[in-house]
C-alpha cells in the first residue's frame, strides 16, 4: 500500500481533488435546487406542485449512472459539447437534488402548520414566512437526514470514473491496472474516500449537535 | 477527552482492518491447475465479449463468438480430449487480472499483449495472434495518423488497463488520453465527439470499422503487440500445455481456417501475413 502511494502519489492527489471540487459543485447546486423543489412542494399553487413532483420522481427514480451517460453521450451529440467532469458533476446535481428535495420538504411538513398560519395573519407573504418562520425549523430538523445525502452525494461522485472524469475512482482504476495490485490500490483509493466523508459526517453530527 | 480516545479507538480498529485485509491479499491457490482441470474436464478461459472479431456477446442467443473462443474451444479439445468442455467467463482489461488470480478463470485469452510488466505477474504462453496498435478515427478527420495527434488540444481515447493508452503516451506525448471502461464505451465517446481519435490494438479497430462505416482505421500500425495466454505464476505445466495445443492447432490447418472464418471479411487486413 505505502508503495502504491508513493509510486502514483500525484494521480491519487489529483484524483481526491477533482472528486473534492465535483462534491462541492455539485453539494452547493443539489442544495439551493433540492430546496428550491422543496418549496415549491408546498406551493399553494397546483401546477408548481406537480412540475416540482415529476422532477423529483424523474431523477429519483432513474439510476444516477443512466443520467450520467446521458449528458456524456447524447447531449454532445445533438446540444452542446461537455467534458466527463461536467456531465458527471450536472448529473450528480441532478440525481443528488432530488433526494435533497424529499428530504427538506419532509422537514418543511413537519414544521407545525401553524407556523405559517401564524405567521400569514401576521401579515408575512409566503415568502416571507417561508424565509424567516418554516424554513430555519425545517432546516433544523432535517440535517441528520441531510448529513446522509451529503455522504451519499461524495461517494456517488464515483459516477465520474465510468465518463473520464479523472476522479479519485478513475485514478484507482488506471493505477489498479498499471500496478496490477488491484487490492492496495483499491484500499488506498477506500482510505481516501475515508479522509473526505469522515470529517464531513463529524461536522453533521456537530451542526445536529449545536443547533438540534 | 474521554471522546476524543474513543475517536482515536476507531480509527485504530479501521486501521486494522485495512491491514488485516491486505495481508490475505497473498496468493491463495497454490494448486495444479492442470490436474484440476483434466479431472473436471473443464477449461475455465476469461475471454472478452465486448470485441468484434475476437469475442463478442451476441444478444440473440447468449453465447460469446469469435476467433478467440473458435481457438479456445479447439485447444481445449487438443488438451483435455474431445470431451473436454471449454467454459467461457466474460473479462474486461481490468478484471481479468485479478479474476486468474483468484483462481476465477483457468487462462486468459482476451487480446492481452505480452509484456515484461505483465510477465512478472503471470505467465505467457507464446503468442497466437500478432496484432500492432492503431488509431480509428471519423472519416474525413483531419488526423492521417499517430503523429497527426501530437499536439496540444488532441484527445486520445482507450480502455482502462490496456497496454494501448501506455503506448500512446511515448507516441504522442502531448495529446491528453481518456481511458475509458470498455471498447464499446469508448466507442461510444468516439461518436460522441468526446474524443479525436480511439488507439488500440488493430484488430479489435477492424472489427469496430466494420460494424460503423462512417469510422475508419488510418495510418497502420506504430507498436508490435503479440497476444499471449495467460496462466497464473507457477502454473508452468499448464502454459507447457497451451504452447503444446497451440502447436498441434497450427499444425493441422484449424489455425488457418478460423483465421480466414473471422477476418477473411476485414478490409485492410493482411490475411497471409497472419496465417501459420
Amino acid at each position: 500500500m505505502i508503495s502504491i502511494f508513493q509510486n502514483y502519489g500525484g494521480e491519487l492527489l489529483y484524483g481526491l481533488g477533482q472528486t473534492l471540487l465535483c462534491s462541492i459543485i455539485a453539494l452547493v447546486f443539489a442544495l439551493i435546487i433540492g430546496s428550491g423543489f422543496a418549496i415549491l412542494e408546498v406551493f399553494p399553487n397546483k401546477f408548481l406542485r406537480i412540475i416540482s413532483r415529476v422532477y423529483i420522481e424523474v431523477f429519483r427514480n432513474i439510476p444516477l449512472l443512466v443520467i450520467t451517460m446521458f449528458f456524456y453521450v447524447v447531449i454532445p451529440m445533438y446540444i452542446v459539447e461537455i467534458s466527463g467532469f461536467a456531465s458527471g458533476t450536472v448529473g450528480l446535481i441532478l440525481y443528488s437534488s432530488a433526494f435533497i428535495a424529499e428530504t427538506v420538504r419532509s422537514g418543511i411538513q413537519s414544521v407545525d402548520p401553524g407556523q405559517m398560519e401564524g405567521a400569514r395573519a401576521n401579515g408575512l407573504t409566503f415568502w416571507q414566512a417561508m424565509r424567516y418562520i418554516v424554513l430555519p425549523q425545517a432546516f433544523r430538523y432535517v440535517i441528520p437526514p441531510l448529513g446522509n445525502q451529503f455522504i451519499n452525494l461524495v461517494k456517488n461522485s464515483s459516477v465520474l470514473a465510468f465518463v473520464a472524469g479523472f476522479d479519485l475512482m478513475y485514478q484507482g482504476n488506471v493505477i489498479a491496472s498499471d500496478s496490477l495490485q488491484s487490492m492496495s490500490t483499491y484500499l488506498c483509493v477506500g482510505m481516501l474516500y475515508l479522509i473526505l466523508t469522515l470529517p464531513l459526517s463529524y461536522y453533521m453530527r456537530y451542526l445536529e449537535k449545536k443547533l438540534a | 477527552m474521554k471522546k476524543i480516545i474513543s475517536r482515536i479507538g476507531l480509527l485504530l480498529t479501521l486501521l486494522l482492518m485495512v491491514v488485516s485485509l491486505s495481508a490475505c491479499s497473498s496468493s491463495a491457490s497454490q494448486k495444479n491447475v492442470l490436474k484440476d482441470d483434466k479431472q473436471t474436464k473443464t477449461i475455465t478461459w476469461g475471454v472478452k465479449a465486448d470485441t468484434k472479431l475476437f469475442g463478442l456477446m451476441d444478444v440473440r442467443d447468449n453465447q460469446i463468438k469469435g476467433f478467440e473462443i473458435d481457438l479456445a474451444k479447439a485447444m481445449t479439445k487438443q488438451i483435455l480430449g474431445k470431451d473436454g468442455k471449454a467454459r467461457f467467463i466474460q473479462v474486461t482489461s481490468q478484471t481479468r487480472m485479478p479474476l486468474l488470480r483468484n483462481g476465477n478463470i483457468d487462462a486468459i485469452m482476451a487480446t492481452m499483449t505480452i509484456t515484461p510488466e505483465r510477465a512478472k505477474q503471470v505467465d505467457f504462453s507464446r503468442s497466437y495472434f500478432d496484432a500492432g496498435q492503431a488509431i480509428l478515427v471519423k472519416n474525413g478527420s483531419p488526423i492521417k495518423n499517430v503523429k497527426g495527434l501530437n499536439h496540444k488540444g488532441a484527445i486520445v481515447l482507450g480502455v482502462v488497463g490496456s497496454n494501448s493508452v501506455q503506448n500512446i503516451k511515448k507516441f504522442a506525448p502531448k495529446a491528453k488520453v481518456l481511458q475509458l471502461s470498455d471498447y464499446s464505451q469508448a466507442l461510444t465517446a468516439l461518436k460522441s465527439g468526446q474524443g479525436d481519435a480511439l488507439t488500440t490494438d488493430n484488430g479489435i479497430l477492424y472489427g469496430m470499422s466494420i460494424e460503423n462505416p462512417g469510422y475508419s482505421v488510418v495510418g497502420g500500425t506504430f507498436t508490435n503487440e503479440p497476444y499471449g495466454i495467460a496462466v497464473d505464476k507457477g502454473q508452468g505445466k499448464m502454459r507447457d500445455a497451451m504452447n503444446h495445443a497451440l502447436t498441434k492447432v497450427e499444425n493441422s490447418g484449424q489455425y488457418n481456417q478460423l483465421l480466414y472464418k473471422w477476418f477473411h471479411k476485414v478490409h485492410g487486413f493482411d490475411l497471409k501475413g497472419a496465417e501459420r
